[in-house]
C-alpha cells in the first residue's frame, strides 16, 4: 500500500525551506482549510445529487437529468441560488443565537473530518485519543439544532429540536457503546491505530458475532443521530413542517441542509473506519495475488469508496421505511439497543480474553 | 347483521305509526322517505326518543339541512337506523324572528349534531341552544349575514377579500335559556388558561389540503383539538341556487375530486328521480364502472398520501402508479384526468372509448400484483404496524354517534355501505362483499381500503364483459323542471355516505340543494380520536379517516 | 437574445414575443461584461433550481402530486425539492381556489417566501375564481392578492401544461438582473407598496 505520507511532508518540507517556521505552519494550516472546505462542499454537493438519484431510483423515477450532463450540475445550480437567496430578518427572536446555531452545525461535522483517515498517511490529525475526539466533537453539533430550535421563537421549532435533542442524546450512547466494543477490539482509540490494526483483516470479520451486532447498532444509532428516516422526526415534514429549522432561510439553511449530508457521510466513514478497515484494501488471508491486487487501487478511493457505500445502505433505510413515534424511538434505545449493546461489550471483552477472534 | 335484523320487518309504517302514537302533535308526509314536522318545544323529547325507542332506533344522523322558506326558518334533520335500515326526516321549524331563530341542539342525542348544528348557524343564523359550541364554522367570526337565507346580501363590499388576518378568539359561544325563556349567550374557553397551543395548518403538509387544527398539547401528547374549517368553503350550496339544473352538475367533481364520478352519479340520479327519467341499462353499467374505477384511483391515493404521512414516501410512487393508469382509462373517455363531467342528466354525456374493456382488463391484470406489493413494502412493516396497530380506536357506537361512515366506519364494525343497505342503481345485482373489520384503529381503516380495492375489482371484472348495447343517453327534455317537492338521498361516495336534499319549487333551478359530504363528521371525530396520543399519532389518525377538505367545506 | 431553458429548442415556446419583449426592456441599455457574466451565473443558478412550497388547496393539487409522481417526474428538472416552509421555498404554485378565510393566510405565506420569491397562479380558480367567480366566499383572481408571474390556465391544468408553466417561469428568471438594471423586482415593489399589509416590514 502507498503510503502518501511523503505528499505531504514534500509539501511541509519545501514550504519550510522557503519561509520560517512560523510562517510555513500558519500558511499549512490555512491551506489544509482551504483544502478541507472545498472536499467538504464538494462532498455535500455530490451527497445532494447521490441522494436524489437513488431515491429516484427506489421511486421508478429518473432523478435530475436536465443540468449538465446527467443532471450532475443540479446541486451546483442549488448552492449558486442558495448562495444569494435571501437570508430573512425575524423580529421577537434571540437573534445571535439564531445566527450562531447553523454554524455550530457546521462547525461540529467540519472537526470530524480532520480526524476521519482519508488514506495512507492522509489525515489531518491522528493523536492517540482520535476516536474519543470524534464523538465528542459530533455532539456538538445537538447545540446547533436545539439552539436554532430554540432561538426561532416558534412552536414547531421548539418541538422539533427538543425531539432532537432527546433523540440525540440518547443515541450517542448506543454509538458510544458500539464504538468502546471496536475500540476493546482494536485496544487503541487512535484512528491510525485501529486502521493499523485491520491491515490483515477488517473488524467486522475479525470480531465475528460481537462485531456485526456493533455494526448493526451503530448504522440504526448512525441513522438515528444524523437525523435522517425512518428517525427524521426533529425535521418530520408530515407532523412539524421542517421542524427545528422552519425559519431558516437562505445560506443558514444551506448550512443545515449541507450538514445533514455530512453527517450522513461521517457516520459511514466511521463505520468504514470501525469495521470495515478505514482505507485498507480488502485483504483475504492466504490469497497474495489477490491481496497485491487490491493494493493497488489508492487508498483514498478505498476509503471514500467504501464511506459511499455504506451511506447507501442509509439512504436506502429512509425511502423505505415509515417514520418512528417519538416514544417508540426512545424505548428502541433504552428498551432494546442498550441493553443488547452492553451485553455485546461483555461479549467482545470474552472473545478478546479468550482470543477467540479470527 | 342488518340483514338478520331486518328479518323482523320493521316497516316504515310500524315506525311512523309509534311516532304519531307518542307525539300525536307530529305531522308526518311521504311514505318511503317519511318526513315529520314537530314543533320546536317537543323537537328534543322526540328526538331522544328517535334514538332510544326500541322499535325506531334513529341512531345515525346522516345530516342536518339548514332551510329558508322566506316567511320562516327551519332545520331537517335526516336520520338512518342501523338497526333497521330505514331512514327519516324531521323538520323542526325556528321559534322566533329572522333576527333570533331558534331550535334546541340535539347535540347531547347525536354527537356529530354539534358540527352539524354549527354548520346552519353558520350559513342560516339558525342558533341551536345548549349546543356546547356555537359559533361560525367555514365563515369568519366578524363576516356580515348568512349566506343561504334567501334575502342575502352578496354585496362584496360587506364582506371584502382583506389580506389582513381575521380576529380570533379563545371563547366558544354557548346559548342557553333563562327563566323567562329568553337566550342567553354565555362565553365559554375552548382551551384552558395555560395550555401550550399549537397551530397546525391550514399551511400544513398533513391536513391534506386547508383544514386548521388549534392543538394543545403536553409535550408531545395532544390534550385537545380545535377544528377550523373553511379555508376552502366555496360556497356551492348557495352558487348552486342560482344555476339551471344541468349547470349545477359540474360542482361534484370539484368537491371530493376524487369521487367526482360518484358524486355525479349521485346528483344526476336525484334529479332523474325528480323528473321521473328512466335511463338505459348500459348507462348504469358505465356509471357504476366509472364508479368502482374511481373507487380504487382513489384509495390508490389515499395508501399514497397515507404512506407519505407516516414517512414512507417511495409508497406514494408505488400507489400513483395504478392510479396514473386508471386516469388513462378514463381520459379516453371522459378526456380529463381530474374533473371528468361525464355522467349527465339521463346517461353519460359520451360512449365508451372502443379500448375501454382491453384498458379495465389490463388494469385488472396488474391490480393484485400490486396490492401484493403495497403488502411486502408497506402493511406488513414492524414500524408502520406499531405506528397504526391501535392508535385512534373508533368504537362501532362513536363510529355511529360521530356518523363516520365509508371505509373507516366499516373498519370499526359498522356495515355502513349505502351500496348494500340503500341499493340504487345496478348494485342490488352485483356480486361484492361489505368489507368490515372489528379494531376499529388505523390500521383497520388502511386494510379496510385495500381489500375495497379488491371488492371494486370484482366489480369491474363482472361488468367488463357485460356492458349491454343500446343508447348511452336518453332523450331528455333541453329545459329541465323539477316538480314542486323534496327529495332526500344517500350513496356511498369513495369516502362514505353521501347525502342530497333537493328541494324544487317548480322551477329550473334548484330551491335549495343541500350537500352531505361525509367528510366533514370525519373532521368532527378528530378531537374525540386524538384525546391522549402524540402528535405523530394526529397525522395518522388524520390520514387513516382520509377527509378531503374541500369536501368539507364545499 | 434566445432564452431557453432545460435544453428545449426555442421553436418550442409558443409565446416568445413575450420573452422578447421582457429582453428587450431589461437588457436593451447593455451591461458591463463582469456585471453581466455574474448576472448569467446567477441567473443559472437560479432558474435550474427552483423548489416548489407544498402549497395546495383544492383539485389542482392532486395535479400537482401527479406532477412529482414517477410518470411526469419533476425531479428531473430539479424541482422536486419540495419545501414545507416557505422560507425555503423559491415559488408558490397556487394550485387551488383560494378563498377569503384563505387570502390572509395565503398573503403571509407569500411575505414570508425569501427572496427572490415567484408565483405561479395554476388553474382557473387561482387566476380568476373559475367556476366560483360568482360566489360570496371566493377571491377573484389571485393578481390582486400578490404579484403573479406565470399563469397556468385548465381546470385543474394537465401535469404537462404545468411543466411548461414552470419552464417559463425558468425563462423569465434567466432574463433577470441581480445587479441594477430594470428589473421585475421593480414591480413587485410597486405592487406591495399598492398592496400593503400590516404587520409586515418590508
Amino acid at each position: 500500500m502507498q503510503d502518501l505520507s511523503f505528499i505531504t511532508s514534500w509539501i511541509d518540507s519545501s514550504f519550510r525551506s522557503i519561509m520560517p517556521g512560523w510562517l510555513s505552519t500558519t500558511v499549512e494550516c490555512l491551506l489544509i482549510g482551504v483544502g478541507l472546505l472545498l472536499v467538504y462542499a464538494l462532498l455535500a454537493l455530490f451527497y445532494i445529487y447521490y441522494e436524489r438519484k437513488l431515491c429516484a431510483a427506489f421511486q421508478c423515477r429518473l432523478g435530475p437529468n436536465r443540468v449538465g450532463p446527467w443532471g450532475l450540475l443540479q446541486s451546483f445550480a442549488d448552492m449558486f441560488k442558495m448562495l444569494i437567496k435571501e437570508i430573512i430578518h425575524l423580529d421577537h427572536i434571540d437573534r445571535f443565537l439564531f445566527a450562531l446555531a447553523p454554524y455550530l452545525v457546521i462547525i461540529a461535522s467540519m472537526l470530524a473530518f480532520a480526524v476521519l483517515p482519508w488514506g495512507n498517511g492522509l489525515q489531518i490529525i491522528d493523536f492517540n485519543i482520535g476516536i474519543f475526539f470524534l464523538i465528542a466533537v459530533s455532539s456538538i453539533g445537538v447545540l446547533g439544532i436545539l439552539l436554532a430550535g430554540w432561538s426561532s421563537n416558534n412552536k414547531f421549532t421548539l418541538i422539533g429540536s427538543l425531539r432532537s435533542g432527546a433523540q440525540m442524546v440518547s443515541y450517542e450512547l448506543s454509538i458510544g457503546l458500539s464504538v468502546i466494543t471496536m475500540v476493546c477490539l482494536a485496544g487503541t482509540m487512535s484512528v491510525g491505530g485501529i486502521v493499523e490494526e485491520q491491515a490483515d483483516l477488517w473488524f467486522i470479520f475479525k470480531g465475528h458475532i460481537p462485531a456485526i451486532i456493533a455494526f448493526v447498532i451503530y448504522m440504526i444509532a448512525g441513522t438515528a443521530e444524523t437525523n435522517r428516516g425512518p428517525f427524521d422526526l426533529p425535521e418530520a415534514e408530515s407532523e412539524l413542517t421542517a421542524g427545528y429549522h422552519t425559519e431558516y432561510s437562505g445560506m443558514h439553511f444551506g448550512f443545515f441542509y449541507l450538514a445533514e449530508y455530512l453527517n450522513l457521510f461521517i457516520v459511514s466513514g466511521v463505520a468504514t473506519l470501525l469495521f470495515f478497515g478505514g482505507w485498507m484494501p480488502l485483504h483475504i488471508p492466504g490469497l497474495d495475488g489477490f491481496n497485491h491486487i487490491m493494493d493497488y487501487i489508492p487508498s483514498v478511493v478505498w476509503f471514500i469508496g467504501k464511506a459511499i457505500l455504506l451511506s447507501f445502505v442509509i439512504i436506502w433505510f429512509k425511502w423505505t421505511f415509515p417514520r418512528l413515534r417519538i416514544d417508540q424511538l426512545l424505548s428502541l434505545e433504552w428498551k432494546y439497543l442498550l441493553p443488547i449493546n452492553l451485553v455485546n461489550l461483555v461479549l467482545m471483552v470474552l472473545i478478546i480474553v479468550y482470543d477467540l477472534h479470527f | 347483521m342488518t340483514n338478520s335484523l331486518n328479518d323482523i320487518l320493521i316497516t316504515m309504517a310500524n315506525i311512523t305509526e309509534k311516532i304519531s302514537k307518542l307525539f300525536p302533535q307530529a305531522v308526518i308526509e311521504g311514505d318511503t322517505t317519511p318526513v315529520v314536522t314537530i314543533p320546536n318545544a317537543q323537537w328534543h323529547d322526540l328526538a331522544l326518543a328517535l334514538r332510544d325507542d326500541a322499535d325506531i332506533r334513529m341512531d345515525y344522523l346522516i345530516t342536518i339541512t339548514g332551510m329558508d322558506w322566506t316567511d320562516r326558518l327551519g332545520a331537517i334533520y335526516y336520520l338512518m337506523s342501523t338497526t333497521y335500515n330505514k331512514i327519516i326526516g324531521v323538520k323542526v321549524i325556528a321559534e322566533g324572528d329572522r333576527q333570533q331563530p331558534w331550535i334546541y341542539s340535539a347535540a347531547d342525542v347525536w354527537k356529530v349534531a354539534t358540527l352539524f348544528e354549527r354548520e346552519v348557524f353558520d350559513f342560516l343564523g339558525i342558533i341551536f341552544v345548549n349546543n356546547p359550541d356555537m359559533r361560525r364554522l367555514f365563515l369568519s367570526i366578524d363576516w356580515v349575514g348568512y349566506p343561504l337565507r334567501k334575502d342575502y346580501d352578496q354585496n362584496p363590499e360587506l364582506n371584502p377579500v382583506s389580506t389582513e388576518s381575521e380576529r380570533q378568539t379563545d371563547f366558544t359561544d354557548v346559548y342557553t335559556l333563562d327563566e323567562n325563556g329568553k337566550i342567553v349567550k354565555n362565553e365559554v374557553r375552548v382551551f384552558e388558561k395555560d395550555d401550550f397551543v399549537v397551530n397546525i395548518g391550514p399551511q400544513h403538509p398533513a391536513t391534506h389540503g386547508v383544514l386548521r387544527f388549534r392543538t394543545a398539547v403536553d409535550g408531545e401528547t395532544v390534550k385537545k383539538i380545535d377544528v377550523y374549517c373553511g379555508y376552502i368553503h366555496r360556497g356551492i350550496e348557495k352558487l348552486c341556487e342560482n344555476l339551471t339544473y344541468p349547470q349545477t352538475l359540474h360542482f361534484m367533481d370539484r368537491m371530493d375530486y376524487f369521487s367526482a364520478h360518484n358524486y355525479h352519479h349521485a346528483l344526476c340520479m336525484l334529479y332523474e328521480k325528480a323528473a321521473g327519467i328512466e335511463i338505459s341499462r348500459r348507462a348504469q353499467v358505465i356509471r357504476v364502472m366509472m364508479d368502482e374505477l374511481s373507487r380504487i384511483a382513489s384509495h390508490c391515493l389515499f395508501i399514497g398520501t397515507y404512506c407519505m404521512d407516516l414517512g414512507a414516501t417511495t409508497m406514494l410512487f408505488y400507489a400513483l402508479r395504478v392510479r396514473e393508469q386508471i386516469l388513462d382509462i378514463m381520459e379516453k373517455t371522459c378526456g380529463a384526468r381530474m374533473t371528468f363531467n361525464y355522467e349527465c342528466i339521463g346517461g353519460v354525456m359520451q360512449d365508451l372509448a372502443p379500448d375501454f374493456r382491453a384498458d379495465v382488463k389490463a388494469l385488472l391484470e396488474v391490480l393484485p400484483r400490486n396490492i401484493k406489493e403495497y403488502n411486502d413494502v408497506f402493511t406488513g412493516n414492524v414500524i408502520a404496524r406499531n405506528r397504526m396497530e391501535g392508535v385512534g380506536v373508533l368504537s362501532r357506537e362513536d363510529a355511529i354517534a360521530y356518523a363516520v361512515t365509508g371505509p373507516s366506519g366499516r373498519a370499526s364494525g359498522w356495515a355502513c355501505d349505502m351500496r348494500k343497505l340503500q341499493p340504487y342503481s345496478i348494485y342490488a345485482e352485483l356480486d361484492f362483499e361489505e368489507v368490515t373489520a372489528t379494531e376499529g384503529d388505523s390500521m383497520a381503516r388502511f386494510k379496510c381500503r385495500m381489500r375495497e380495492i379488491e371488492e371494486s375489482a370484482k366489480i369491474l371484472a363482472q361488468l367488463v364483459d357485460n356492458i349491454p348495447d343500446g343508447e348511452y343517453c336518453v332523450k331528455v327534455p333541453k329545459v329541465i323542471k323539477l316538480p314542486a317537492g323534496q327529495w332526500f338521498q344517500v350513496t356511498e361516495g369513495c369516502r362514505g355516505a353521501f347525502g342530497l336534499y333537493l328541494e324544487s319549487d317548480g322551477s329550473t333551478k334548484p330551491y335549495r340543494l343541500h350537500i352531505a359530504p361525509p367528510c366533514l363528521p370525519q373532521a368532527a371525530v378528530v378531537d374525540h380520536l386524538t384525546r391522549g396520543q402524540k402528535i405523530a399519532d394526529l397525522i395518522t389518525i388524520g390520514g387513516s379517516l382520509d377527509y378531503i377538505v374541500p369536501d368539507i367545506d364545499r | 437574445m434566445e432564452v431557453t431553458t432545460k435544453s428545449m429548442p426555442y421553436e418550442a415556446w409558443k409565446d416568445n414575443e413575450y420573452i422578447e419583449k421582457l429582453v428587450k426592456e431589461l437588457q436593451d441599455a447593455g451591461t458591463n461584461i463582469v456585471v453581466g457574466s455574474l448576472d448569467k451565473l446567477i441567473n443559472w443558478g437560479r432558474s435550474n433550481s427552483i423548489w416548489p412550497l407544498t402549497f395546495a388547496t383544492s383539485c389542482c393539487g392532486i395535479e400537482f402530486v401527479s406532477l412529482g409522481a414517477a410518470r411526469f417526474d419533476m425531479a428531473r428538472f430539479g424541482w422536486e425539492v419540495a419545501r414545507s416552509s416557505p422560507r425555503q421555498a423559491d415559488f408558490m404554485m397556487v394550485a387551488g381556489t383560494i378563498v377569503n378565510r384563505m387570502v390572509p393566510v395565503f398573503r403571509r405565506l407569500y411575505d414570508q417566501l425569501a427572496e427572490p420569491k415567484y408565483v405561479i397562479a395554476c388553474g382557473s380558480c387561482a387566476i380568476s375564481g373559475g367556476p366560483f367567480r360568482k360566489s360570496y366566499h371566493v377571491a377573484k383572481g389571485i393578481e390582486d392578492i400578490v404579484p403573479v408571474d406565470v399563469f397556468v390556465p385548465g381546470c385543474p391544468p394537465r401535469p404537462e401544461a404545468m411543466i411548461y408553466g414552470i419552464m417559463q417561469l425558468s425563462r423569465k428568471i434567466k432574463v433577470e438582473r441581480f445587479f441594477g438594471g430594470v428589473n421585475r423586482q421593480e414591480s413587485q415593489k410597486e405592487f406591495l407598496a399598492a398592496h400593503p399589509v400590516e404587520g409586515v416590514n418590508d
